[in-house]
């Protein structure tokens, strides 16, 4: 699949314009599957998701999981139902914008919408299908109430510039291998490491835990288990974290960074501030055509909430299905609804 | 097989202890029984112990069975996390475990 906007022939323009029928967010077995719905209408489809790949939590989570519920399949592994949704769709020549997040989103005064991704990629269309699953994964946030404060004021959740840490006291926590390896890395180049960890035994590759023993043996850095941070204090940035010991005593360390490494977890997103009905973390459709409360947007499968829903793959092909006749409408407003049968009709690509 | 149905004790967030009647034939977990039962467990992931929004506390001495490396993967990196913490997806409901007791565990966000 062409990904139009990091072809090396653009590199040297300013990000162009992608204009298409429908803009789906999410390339998840629904997102895919909107686009062969759409494309027997004539209509044509750009998918954007935050993802390198498409097929959502199928590719990224579960692709050698068998689905025993798509009719017809007795049983059918994820990655190959992402599979064959992408052989399916071919001829209606999707574009796509991958490992892009979806920021913001515009209406102009012809009601057309228009996208734009956190690397700066611009879609525009007349209707906007959300397909987001469960949302866009992001770092788990510790329950501490003045936490936000101090948010890139030396608190970190995703360690991008390692080097931001040179000579710096850092305290990191977390259990799995990404606080163990950062660990590792950052005691070379940090002033100080500390790592925090609740229980008394870490998890993750050996090799990993090892290294953090023999390094917190030689006194390079320091390991305090059966603990975790419970609060943070600074005049302006991060300065100190508060550790409680599981067995109830507290303390204050010396800490200019704290990067709690606990993993992600899926968000709604920048999509929660668009003026969208929402019911916690899903979207309100209305069943008639999973329409949301504004006109040209939809929102079809895992994220959307009406009565009776079902999150199933199987329902999220119904409800695009239904979807995209509605968008055709918003399209095309002057011609007559179209519906065809691919048995009578075959399927006839662009 | 015979259906035999258990009885469990879910406590929920706000210390209401919730008695529910619930069938071991039906390869149902703790995530959602509790989800049926509307108890504000979200359970976002479907059970695939990716998620931790099902954690709960394990109050009675029922003896389960021993957490799964996804399962403890996740406990690690979630928060509110006790010794007694599990993951109700990964709880499935059989007939040993009639009289059980968990207690939700708060929200991390």
């Amino acid at each position: 699949m062409s990904i139009i906007i990091n072809h090396p022939f653009y590199a040297h323009l300013q990000p162009i314009m992608i204009e298409t029928d429908i803009l789906i967010i999410g390339a998840g077995p629904v997102g895919l599957f909107t686009v062969f719905e759409a494309g027997l209408l004539k209509l044509k489809c750009h998918i954007i998701d935050v993802l390198p790949e498409p097929g959502g939590q199928l590719t990224e989570v579960y692709p050698k999981k068998p689905i025993y519920d798509i009719p017809g399949f007795p049983s059918v592994l994820a990655g190959d139902l992402v599979h064959n949704l992408m052989k399916q769709i071919e001829p209606f020549k999707p574009g796509f914008t991958l490992g892009e997040k979806v920021e913001q989103l515009e209406q102009l005064s012809d009601c057309k919408f228009i996208i734009t991704t956190s690397k700066g990629t611009q879609v525009k269309a007349p209707c906007v299908f959300i397909a987001a699953g469960l949302g866009c994964f992001e770092p788990k946030r510790p329950p501490i109430s003045n936490i936000r404060d101090f948010e890139d004021k030396g608190i970190d959740y995703v360690i991008r510039e390692p080097e931001k840490y040179r000579n710096k006291t850092v305290v990191i926590s977390g259990g799995g291998d990404s606080a163990l390896d950062w660990t590792i890395f950052l005691a070379d180049v940090a002033k100080k490491v500390t790592m925090v960890h609740r229980r008394d035994s870490f998890r993750g590759h050996l090799d990993s835990v090892e290294k953090v023993m023999d390094l917190a043996k030689r006194g390079v850095i320091d390991v305090i288990t059966e603990a975790e941070i419970v609060g943070v204090a600074g005049s302006d940035a991060l300065e100190t974290v508060t550790i409680k010991k599981n067995s109830g005593e507290s303390f204050d360390i010396v800490a200019e960074n704290w990067m709690p490494l606990y993993g992600l977890s899926p968000m709604l997103g920048p999509i929660a501030e668009w003026g969208l009905n929402l019911d916690k973390k899903s979207i309100l459709v209305d069943t008639r055509d999973y329409s949301t409360n504004i006109k040209g947007i939809y929102a079809i499968g895992d994220i959307n909430e009406y009565e009776g829903k079902l999150k199933l793959i199987l329902c999220g092909f119904h409800e695009t299905t239904i979807a995209v006749q509605s968008a055709f409408a918003i399209c095309y407003p002057d011609k007559k609804r179209q519906f065809k049968y691919t048995t009578v009709a075959g399927v006839e690509g662009f | 097989m015979e259906q035999i149905d258990i009885t469990i004790t879910v406590i929920d967030r706000e210390g209401v202890a919730h008695e529910l009647t619930v069938p071991t034939d039906m390869g149902m977990n703790l995530m959602e029984v509790c989800n049926g039962n509307e108890l504000g467990v979200e359970g976002t992931c479907g059970g695939m112990a990716l998620c931790a929004s099902c954690q709960c506390y394990v109050e009675s001495n029922h003896k389960l069975h021993e957490p799964s490396d996804d399962e403890l993967n996740m406990l690690d990196q979630t928060f509110f996390v006790q010794d007694n913490s599990r993951l109700g997806c990964q709880i499935k409901m059989t007939n040993d475990l009639d009289g059980l007791v968990v207690r939700i565990a708060p929200k991390g966000e």
